[in-house]
């Protein structure tokens, strides 16, 4: 009965394990690529460790725990290097198949050159000196201390 | 029945190393790499795990937290690498 189990664990994460390579080698950008090996981490070799725990248990004296404590450290690093690698490439500006979303309503008001010319605005109502169009000419006298 | 299973465990994940290899050299950027580099490491473990199963021998499991420590710590060196240009700063 144990033997059965152990088998239906180890063949549950070998499994996972390949299918999450499977969906790092054929998914078509990065972000989508990265979901993945995530499930490769957690469930597939989670499910193989706990094998190992319990068929170490039970075939030796002693209780095994080495797995747990390997688990453990993949179950708390898989999100950080993960947060890390998408944070990489979002640095890097990668390609991503994702559509940009569309928004009809604040179309006017939502490109660059409005929003910039919105804030303009609002800093000239309140110090109206603050900005001007033309660089600020430099002084002779400034000119002239220049070696 | 638990070696059949372990045989063809063995030869799913030589298959998952065998296809993040091949991403690691097919690219096309480096964060990709670095992912195949994380899958690596993983599939390694598990490799290592069900290699002790199949031995009945517990000694690779200090070689398996191994690494998995120095390869969460290169992936994170990486990364800082593609985000700073810097690891320490």
């Amino acid at each position: 009965m144990l033997e059965y189990f152990l088998s239906f664990l180890i063949l549950t994460g070998a499994i996972f394990t390949f299918i999450g390579s499977l969906g790092l080698l054929r998914l078509k950008d990065l972000f989508t690529r990265l979901h993945g090996p995530t499930k490769a981490t957690t469930l597939g070799v989670g499910c193989l460790l706990i094998a190992s725990a319990v068929y170490f248990s039970t075939y030796t004296e002693a209780i095994s725990l080495h797995e747990i404590l390997i688990t453990l450290f993949l179950f708390i690093t898989a999100p950080i290097s993960a947060h890390l690698l998408a944070k990489a490439a979002l640095h890097l500006d990668l390609q991503s198949i994702a559509k940009i979303p569309e928004n009809d309503e604040v179309e006017e008001s939502g490109t660059d050159a409005a929003i910039i010319d919105d804030i303009k605005d609002s800093v000239k109502e309140s110090n109206p000196a603050s900005i001007n169009d033309t660089p600020v000419p430099l002084d002779e006298t400034d000119l002239q201390k220049k070696p | 029945m638990l070696a059949i299973s372990i045989q063809i465990a063995l030869t799913l994940v030589t298959a998952a190393v065998v296809m993040s290899f091949w991403r690691l050299l097919r690219g096309p950027d480096t964060p990709d790499r670095i992912l195949a580099l994380d899958t690596l490491y993983v599939n390694t473990i598990a490799l290592l795990v069900l290699f002790g199963i199949y031995l009945g021998s517990a000694l690779f499991f200090e070689a398996a937290l191994l690494i998995a420590l120095m390869g969460f710590i290169g992936t994170v060196a990486l990364c800082k690498y593609l985000l700073r240009g810097d690891i320490i700063e």
